[in-house]
């Protein structure tokens, strides 16, 4: 029994099949769509180079070889920890040997945006689908947050010819990820292509007329006006619905080094934190790798292996025709320096180092090469 | 064992290479994927196997 029909969730009883299980598996889904991926969404989709059907993550005939019953367009509303069973919005009791929790995570709004129109989330389809249509007539549009999602997003409606703000906490986009070198240089892209940085300033609301949104009001006292204002603040994990099942919740569903919640009780993808071995530490990733392959080891666990999971994280970025790879675990506070091409000319890998170890390496339109390095240094 | 690959789909993440390196390689410039064997020998289809199901943008198609 599979909760969350998406990238952890379809890749978890992709795995089960292939590691041989052969019991009935069922996937509760609380979207309608089939199951699609949403890397493309903030890029080829939201760009128009993708219809909807391109970013679905199998086509239905690989769903059915699957043999598993897909129940979409209900959520699972409780589950009952002791006799593992989940409980569905249109009243349905599911009870399963093991319970995979793949609920992702849900964007953070700002308190005044519920209503207005012109203010927009990215998450799903949906979100991408009313994204789009209202970029279509290149609106002003302001982004407000500077982390890896709000700087996709900022590129993407350039690229669509909007005149774009990118307003953040951060000092300098992706900041906290990438500390003040790379992030500097995503700064200087961005600017070069013509967005207009607004770094290092809170936003203190949004200002409407006639229920539709004006612009964006800085703490500073700076007024950015706007047709559309895309909020891309961060998320959180969805497990409302575990509330009270005694399951431990504290910025996800917290596992074991198996990704284990309770017995015969699994967690995958966005929404699980579990205990990395390697780092000692409890860690929560929030990227397509993770997805599939914590599902891999979840599974691999339900059919009775013990495998903890101790990946190295890994994560890209599109923005205008760069890409930024990442692999391993990166800090701001790391000492970066350049090993391979050149900053100036857009082509580059960097090592992040503590305590003279590299604890991470980045490419910057590097891909065939910083694969490579991360063989080299971080396995 | 056929392989198919959906080079505007790749991210370039690498993850093919990793898995299998006789069949799977990347462009030197952008890193897209490159079929080096679209029908290889049936003592890598574990390999091939597990390419596809890795890969994080679902690039990679096996018809058995
Ligand atoms: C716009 C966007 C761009 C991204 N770009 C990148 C990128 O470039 N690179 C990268 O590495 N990562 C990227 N990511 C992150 C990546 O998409 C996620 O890490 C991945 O989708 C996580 O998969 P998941 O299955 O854990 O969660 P999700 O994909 O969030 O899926 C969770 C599913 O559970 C369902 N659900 C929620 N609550 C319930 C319930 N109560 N009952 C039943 N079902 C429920 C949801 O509807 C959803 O379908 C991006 C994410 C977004 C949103
Ligand atoms: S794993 Fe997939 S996305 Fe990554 S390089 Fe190979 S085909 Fe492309």
């Amino acid at each position: 029994m599979i909760v969350g029909a998406s990238a952890a969730g379809l890749s978890t009883a992709e795995a089960l099949r292939r590691q041989g299980y052969q019991d009935p598996i069922t996937i509760l889904g609380a979207e309608a769509d089939p199951p699609y991926d949403r890397p493309p969404l903030s890029k080829q989709y939201l760009r128009g180079d993708w219809d909807a059907d391109r970013t679905r993550l199998r086509p239905d005939s690989m769903l059915d070889a699957l043999g598993a019953n897909f129940i979409l367009g209900d959520p699972a509303i409780s589950l009952d920890v002791d006799r593992r069973l989940v409980r569905s919005a249109a009243g349905r009791e599911l009870a399963a040997d093991a319970i995979v929790i793949a609920t992702g995570l849900r964007p953070r709004a700002l308190p005044d945006q519920a209503g207005l129109a012109g203010v927009h989330v990215l998450r799903t389809l949906a979100d991408a689908a009313a994204l789009r249509a209202d970029l279509s007539n290149a609106p002003k549009v302001v982004v407000v947050g500077n982390g890896v999602l709000g700087v996709e997003l900022a590129a993407t409606a350039r690229q669509l010819g909007c005149a774009v703000t990118l307003t953040g906490r951060q000092a300098a986009p992706m900041e906290s990820q990438f500390g003040p070198m790379v992030a500097g240089l995503v700064a200087q892209l961005h600017t070069t292509e013509g967005v207009e940085l607004h770094s290092g300033t809170a936003v203190t609301g949004l200002t409407p007329a006639d229920g539709r949104v004006t612009g964006v009001q800085l703490a500073g006292g700076d007024h950015l006006p706007a047709e559309v204002v895309i909020v891309a603040i961060g998320s959180e994990p969805v497990t409302d619905w575990l509330a009270g099942s005694g399951l431990r919740l504290d910025d996800g569903v917290v596992c074991d080094s198996r990704c284990r919640a309770a017995d015969g009780i699994y967690a995958a993808g966005d929404v699980a934190r579990w205990y990395h071995d390697g780092q000692r530490a409890l860690l929560r990733l929030e990227n397509r790798t993770n997805a599939t392959e914590q599902a891999a080891c979840v599974a691999a666990n339900i059919v009775g292996e013990s495998h903890s999971y101790v990946p190295v994280p890994y994560f890209w970025s599109d923005q205008f025709v760069t890409k930024i790879q990442v692999h391993g675990i990166q800090t701001a506070d790391a000492e970066v320096t350049v090993v391979e091409g050149n900053p100036a000319d857009h082509r580059f890998i960097a090592h992040y180092r503590r305590d003279d170890r590299v604890i991470a390496v980045l490419g910057w339109n590097m891909p065939k090469q910083i694969r490579l390095h991360k063989q080299q240094y971080l396995t | 064992m056929k392989i198919i690959v959906d080079q505007d789909k790749c991210v370039a993440s690498g993850q093919c290479v990793s898995s299998a390196p006789d069949v799977f390689d990347q462009r030197e410039d952008d890193g897209i994927v490159v079929l080096l064997n679209d029908n290889p020998p049936a003592g890598l289809a574990d390999d091939v196997r597990q390419a596809a199901a890795l890969c994080p943008a679902l690039v990679i198609t096996i018809v058995e």
